[in-house]
């Protein structure tokens, strides 16, 4: 029985001197017909890159396959040579027998085209449709993602639709040709953990229907469990163990994949919650931070002299407060309200209403009169390029009208030492520096005035999981030594675990769970808090079948003049509430 | 619709801005229109008469009432008299603007024909040999003066083949149109090559940007030839860029080239503002001046609405 495709000894490399600078250094596998191989490593692995080789694109990205054999067998059972392969052969194979998604559906679609042109071109180009023709099969190419309403969306141009219609689309797409083998480099990253999970729900049924062979590239363990047969693990450029699904999650051989199984953050439920810094709402104790009521509009107006007909209703209506050394983790999806909330309590907007106080009570005495400082979600964006480092551990005393002394500088030495960077680091620039190093930088330049708050705005989400697991460990430590208050925004369950005390979740700008985290995330009450639990992927969820959901997030915008009804909360044990649903 | 509306809304406003700024200016130049008419010999005027022709000129009133007189004049359609021709300045500026409007728009043809091409070539042979030989030849044309271009033109026809660029009487196009053509293709060149340049200039980085987003890459993934990913994929994401250049240079040349219309004798707008400006036209400049500018507004809206066409994601009008 020949494999659909057999990789033997890959090598790629980039640049000049492509053997000099080898990314992928001998990677081996064979892929039968209907199976699932997940290709699992973190950034800068090879994994991507392993993928892209397999159709060629690697050649316009700048690689060159340096070594090895790929052969793939044909929908005639004719062997066919990837790597001697002439672009003309090869674009008769890309898309006919080899289809691909990608991680950022917003940007793989072509923003000038409409989704019926797009859909319509894989039939033009391998099967010689036109017109009508193409049309009817664009649209059956939608009817087989479950996209409701096919016919109108043809007609819409990508800016119109969300992430998670956008990665149906391209699913759509790969698969318009029916061919064999699906490539999908980290189709959901990019994605809300509830889309994710219907995204894969859609994959591992379209796979069912089709027979179809899929590599799955992703570097979230967990997200494997449910989909593969075969799982490859990566480091390096190198393969560093591949078997049977059970096999590795179960009876790792490699420290690596142990490493990546036990050491990363993977959700349980409530049970690897923190057992240190309970909560202590004693008389005596007063809040480091306070939210009454908040709330956040953005009001729409259609020109700019007209009245406004109506408003976004970004944050609705939350109260939470926030004790000294405590962790509020406030999760929620994109577009949920929970980053606007962060943004408010800084005064990075304005709140329409509502009132919060800060700083009530400090920790300890030398905590800074400016009290909450912020921690942004992309390292690589948040720090000034053009700074050193010590310019911008300086800034934040220097916004505040401070002046760079000798105290300063030992305290940017001594927070640099505590985060974990080399003393040598203050005049370097950012540039020099890893993303887990960089968000170092972050939360150090977020301590340089002592707050008594740190709002981390999925301040872990951009890093590599055993780097995210690093960082986790350092903001605990930290939290107790300094007696810091955090509010830890974040989309990603397994993270909020790890870190939270208590969590708040938030949907469509309300608060609808709020309470201790070991009781929300074993004994979910709210629908939607199920519902989010439920789709976050874990080790021990084998070949689960998820049910297909394809509603959509309920729109914020309401009349000018709304408002929300008032809540009406049901208490679930001692420290556990939840919105009373109608 | 109701965004074109306001957008020409706005347009009386600019124009009274301009004409405040121009009505200014000219002012500020010293020496008046009788001077420069007849030059030393304004000398020998008697008091009474410098006093009447000054009247005859309208400039003997304080300048708010000429100002007045002239704005009052512009809403009833009259752009006023000029003083070197004795005639309309709106009749002047009509017979001047066809050659200025062809030129520009042979100009831009030969740019965007020469420019995009090479453009697009240059981007697909990223750093190879022939990618700098493109991009050697758009940083001369940038950098050469149009006048010295022009110049080596007219020299190497003539010295080099015997034959000399059309001169004489300008012949529009509508009564000779292959005499018209043989008059302006040279200018046309001399300007279209700077233009050229900055085309290829552009088109090249907007290539080259495009080229590496994600949705190429997907086009490809669907087994897309190297042809259609650039055409179909590509380019029409890489126009936004080239359509603003090109708007902002077509808008400039609706002015007028002054010395590409002077090497090669042409009476275009250029001149005539040059010439205008030196007898102190006072009526011509200021209309010149206006009408310039209304153009400018019109090339601007059709580039806004250009960018509509090309890219769905963009909305006119919304705040």
């Amino acid at each position: 029985m020949i494999p659909l495709l057999s990789v033997s000894d890959l090598r790629v490399g980039f640049g000049r001197n492509p053997q000099a600078n080898e990314v992928v250094r001998g990677v081996s596998f064979d892929l039968a017909d209907g199976e699932t191989l997940a290709i699992v490593g973190e950034s800068g692995s090879g994994k991507s890159v392993t993928a892209l080789s397999i159709n060629r694109l690697i050649d316009f990205g700048g690689g060159r396959i340096t070594g090895g054999a790929m052969k793939l067998k044909r929908a005639d059972s004719s062997v066919f040579d990837l790597i001697t392969a002439t672009e003309p052969q090869l674009t008769g194979i890309r898309g006919a027998e080899i289809g691909m998604i990608f991680q950022e559906p917003m940007t793989s679609l072509n923003p000038v085209l409409t989704i019926g042109r797009q859909i319509e071109e894989s039939f033009r180009l391998h099967r010689e449709l036109t017109g009508r023709q193409a049309t009817a099969a664009a649209k059956d190419a939608l009817d087989r993602v479950r996209i409701p309403d096919a016919e109108r969306l043809l007609k819409y141009t990508p800016n119109q639709l969300s992430g998670g219609m956008l990665q149906r689309v391209m699913i759509a797409i790969a698969l318009a040709c029916n061919p064999r083998l699906l490539i999908a480099d980290e189709p959901t990253t990019a994605l809300d953990v509830t889309v994710q999970a219907q995204i894969m729900a859609l994959l591992a049924e379209l796979k069912r229907e089709t027979g179809m062979s899929m590599i799955f590239i992703t570097h979230d363990i967990g997200l494997v469990a449910g989909i593969a047969d075969r799982v490859m693990v990566m480091q390096n450029g190198q393969a560093v163990e591949q078997g049977e699904l059970n096999q590795i999650l179960d009876n790792a051989q490699q420290p690596y994949t142990q490493h990546l199984l036990q050491d990363v953050p993977h959700f349980a439920n409530g049970s690897a919650t923190r057992a240190d810094g309970q909560r202590d709402t004693g008389a005596a104790k007063e809040p480091a931070l306070k939210v009454d009521n908040l709330v956040v509009r953005f009001p729409l107006k259609s020109s700019f002299f007209s009245r406004a007909t109506g408003a976004v209703h970004a944050v609705d209506g939350v109260d939470f407060d926030l004790m000294p050394g405590e962790t509020l983790a406030i999760v929620g999806e994109s577009g949920s309200g929970k980053s606007t909330t962060a943004r408010a309590v800084l005064g990075l907007v304005r709140s329409t209403r509502g009132s919060f106080s800060v700083g009530v009570r400090k920790a300890s005495a030398e905590q800074s009169a400016l009290p909450v400082q912020m921690v942004f979600q992309n390292p690589y964006a948040s720090l000034n390029p053009r700074l050193s480092i010590e310019s911008i551990l300086a800034e934040p005393v220097i916004a505040t009208g401070g002046r760079v002394n000798a105290e300063t500088q030992a305290r940017m030495a001594t927070l640099l030492e505590r985060v974990g960077l080399p003393k040598n680091s203050l005049e370097r620039y950012p540039h020099e520096f890893s993303g887990g190093q960089r968000q170092r930088l972050c939360i150090a330049r977020a301590l340089m005035l002592n707050p008594s708050v740190v709002v981390l705005d999925e301040a872990v989400s951009a890093l590599d999981v055993s780097v995210q697991a690093k960082v986790l460990e350092l903001l605990v430590d930290l939290q107790r030594e300094f007696g810091l208050a955090y509010l830890f925004i974040s989309h990603d369950m397994a993270v909020v675990e790890r870190i939270a005390h208590r969590i708040a979740v938030i949907y469509a700008g309300q608060i609808v769970e709020i309470g201790d985290a070991t009781s929300v995330l074993s004994k979910p009450q709210h629908s939607y808090t199920k519902k989010l639990i439920a789709a976050v992927p874990t080790i021990d969820r084998r070949h689960e079948h998820f049910e297909l959901d394809t509603r959509q997030v309920p729109s914020l915008v309401r009349p000018q003049g709304y408002e929300p009804a008032p809540a009406r909360w049901e208490q679930f044990g001692a420290d556990h509430m939840a919105r009373a649903e109608v | 619709m109701n965004y074109l509306m306001r957008r020409l809304a706005t347009f009386p406003l600019v124009l009274l801005g301009v004409s405040i700024l121009v009505f200014v200016a000219i002012r500020m130049v010293p020496g008046d229109s009788i001077t420069a008419m007849l030059g030393t010999e304004a000398g020998l005027l008697t008091p009474a008469q410098r006093d009447s022709l000054a009247a005859y000129f309208g400039i003997d009133q304080p300048w708010f009432v000429q100002y007045w007189r002239w704005i009052g004049g512009i809403l009833h359609g009259n752009l006023g008299i000029s003083v070197t021709y004795g005639r309309p300045v709106l009749d002047v500026i009509v017979e001047r603007f066809p050659l200025t409007l062809e030129l520009a728009i042979l100009s831009m043809i030969i740019a965007l024909a020469v420019g995009m091409p090479a453009g697009i070539f240059a981007a697909t042979h990223n750093e190879k040999l022939s990618d700098l030989g493109v991009r050697i030849v758009a940083m001369i044309g940038q950098s050469t003066p149009s006048f010295v271009l022009g110049l080596l033109i007219i020299y190497t026809l003539s010295a080099g083949f015997g034959v000399l660029p059309a001169m004489g009487e300008f012949a529009p196009l509508w009564q000779d149109p292959l005499r018209n053509l043989s008059q302006l293709i040279l200018p046309a060149i001399t300007l279209g090559f700077a233009f050229a340049a900055s085309v290829t200039r552009i088109s090249r980085s907007a290539m080259l940007d495009v080229l590496s987003d994600d949705y190429v890459r997907t086009a490809r993934s669907k087994g897309a030839s190297a042809r259609s990913v650039i055409w179909r994929h590509a380019l029409p994401n890489a126009l936004i860029p080239v359509v603003t250049l090109s708007g902002i240079e077509f808008g400039y040349l609706l002015g007028g080239a002054v010395i590409v219309e002077q090497i090669y004798a042409l009476p275009g707008l250029g001149r005539m503002v040059l010439d205008a400006i030196q007898q102190r036209d006072y009526a011509l400049v200021q209309g010149a001046v206006l009408f310039i500018a209304f153009n400018f507004m019109i090339v601007n809206l059709l580039v806004d609405l250009a960018y509509v066409a090309l890219d769905p994601r963009i909305r006119l009008g919304e705040p």
